[in-house]
């Protein structure tokens, strides 16, 4: 890992003030995959901005219709939120479900979601709940986030404070995790929404993105059977040594099947 | 370079340190700590695993710098005076090791699973939640019936 300046501002204005005025300058959350990625040199900055002493970006809070979780949260925290537990049990879950206890003591939602790994599980239900995501500057949904591989809306400067979760009729996750590293190889979640049904492939493409025929066969009947005998189409999606566009177009199709029953039963 | 203190084990300490400075190394190499043992160094074998602010997290992948006033605890905090704790007299009851090594890391990530979970864990619940620390050695067998008759053991303390 090369070197670089360190700081732990105190407050949000400071923190953007740092980014603004070195743009090789990064934010820290929790860490877990940025300073994997530094060691590795896969990336390197002249600068580190901790996000954790500032307050006010750590918390659960019901507002109105909506579960907001704060930037910093960790994992850990939300999987063991009695009130995530009882209104968003699929959020529980799947943050339950992200790497190890130990990393989930540690890694971040707005960390998670910032880093945009193709592979990442938070993605998957921010995107299939339709969240809207709370930066220092606005409010973006969901759906114009994620933009690319590791890519998002977000500019250099902006910073996410919170993450807010329409509470949906019904919802589940459903992930088959990679061997090795237990990321999602393919994850799919599901939800029955105020807006309709959504469903957020990750682990499958370069970003998470929506699986409209998915959606379109369960709007008209919300049980696994209405998604019998269907895949993703193969055609551009990641291809590696563990496993081929083929094997994870059908296992999408298996995991939308999975979270549907997981969701009505 | 700019200077870092924390508590650990519940002294003071503190040292000048790079930005890039891990938790582990400023444990291991600017206080000798040496029992918290880097394996990996790359967030999955859990050999590293110390307790930061009562948390298990796995210090090969914290910075130093972000501990600034935190409280950590290394395997070589966990006993008082000269008693194994619980945990630790469990591992060596049960025989839950073999050549050692992921041994701190899994007394800690322990520890920390009794903190989480309460004293009564079956063995299904232990394998799962050891899914961040790896053994080469044992099979696992051993470590499981340790961290199961540790948490009861742990009981009340």
């Amino acid at each position: 890992m090369y070197d670089f300046a360190y700081s732990r501002p105190a407050s949000l204005d400071d923190a953007a003030a740092a980014l603004s005025a070195h743009g090789d300058f990064k934010l820290l959350a929790g860490g877990m995959s940025l300073i994997p990625t530094l060691k590795l040199r896969l990336a390197r900055y002249a600068g580190l901005v901790d996000l954790s002493g500032i307050a006010g970006l750590n918390g659960i809070r019901r507002d109105g219709d909506a579960m907001v979780i704060g930037a910093m949260t960790p994992h850990a925290v939300v999987a063991a939120s009695a009130e995530v537990a009882s209104t968003l049990p699929a959020l529980a879950s799947l943050a339950g479900g992200i790497g190890d206890p130990l990393v989930r003591n540690r890694g971040t939602i707005g960390g998670s979601i910032a880093y945009a790994d193709p592979a990442a599980d938070y993605p998957a239900g921010v995107l299939g709940l339709g969240a809207t995501v709370l930066t220092s500057r606005r409010r973006i949904a969901a759906d114009d986030f994620f933009t690319g591989l590791f890519e998002t809306a977000l500019r250099a400067d902006e910073i996410i404070t919170a993450v807010s979760f329409p509470v949906p009729r019904a919802a589940a996750y459903a992930k088959l995790p990679q061997q090795a590293s237990r990321f999602a190889l393919v994850g799919v979640f599901v939800a029955q929404t105020a807006g309709g049904v959504r469903v957020a492939v990750t682990g499958a493409g370069l970003a998470v993105f929506r699986w409209r025929q998915a959606e379109a066969a369960l709007e008209r009947r919300f049980e696994s059977a209405a998604l019998d005998g269907m895949a993703l189409e193969a055609d551009g999606l990641n291809s590696d040594i563990h496993g081929s566009a083929e094997y994870r177009a059908h296992c999408a199709g298996v995991m939308a099947r999975r979270a549907v029953q997981a969701a009505t039963g | 370079m700019p200077t870092v203190s924390m508590t650990v084990n519940g002294q003071p300490a503190s040292a000048e340190i790079e930005g890039r400075t891990l938790l582990v190394q400023f444990l291991r190499e600017h206080l000798k700590l040496t029992g918290t043992h880097e394996g990996c160094d790359t967030s999955q074998c859990g050999c590293c695993t110390v307790h930061v602010n009562g948390k298990g997290v796995k210090s090969c992948t914290v910075l130093a710098a972000a501990c600034a006033g935190a409280t950590v605890m290394t395997i070589e905090g966990l006993a008082p005076g000269d008693l194994l704790h619980p945990m630790q007299e469990a591992f060596r009851e049960h025989h839950g090791l073999q050549c050692g090594f992921c041994t701190p890391g899994m007394i800690m990530s322990a520890v920390d699973m009794v903190n989480r979970l309460g004293n009564e864990l079956d063995a299904r619940t232990v394998r799962e939640q050891l899914e961040g620390n790896l053994c080469r050695c044992t099979g696992y067998h051993n470590i499981v019936k340790a961290i199961q008759a540790g948490a009861a053991a742990m009981k009340g303390r």
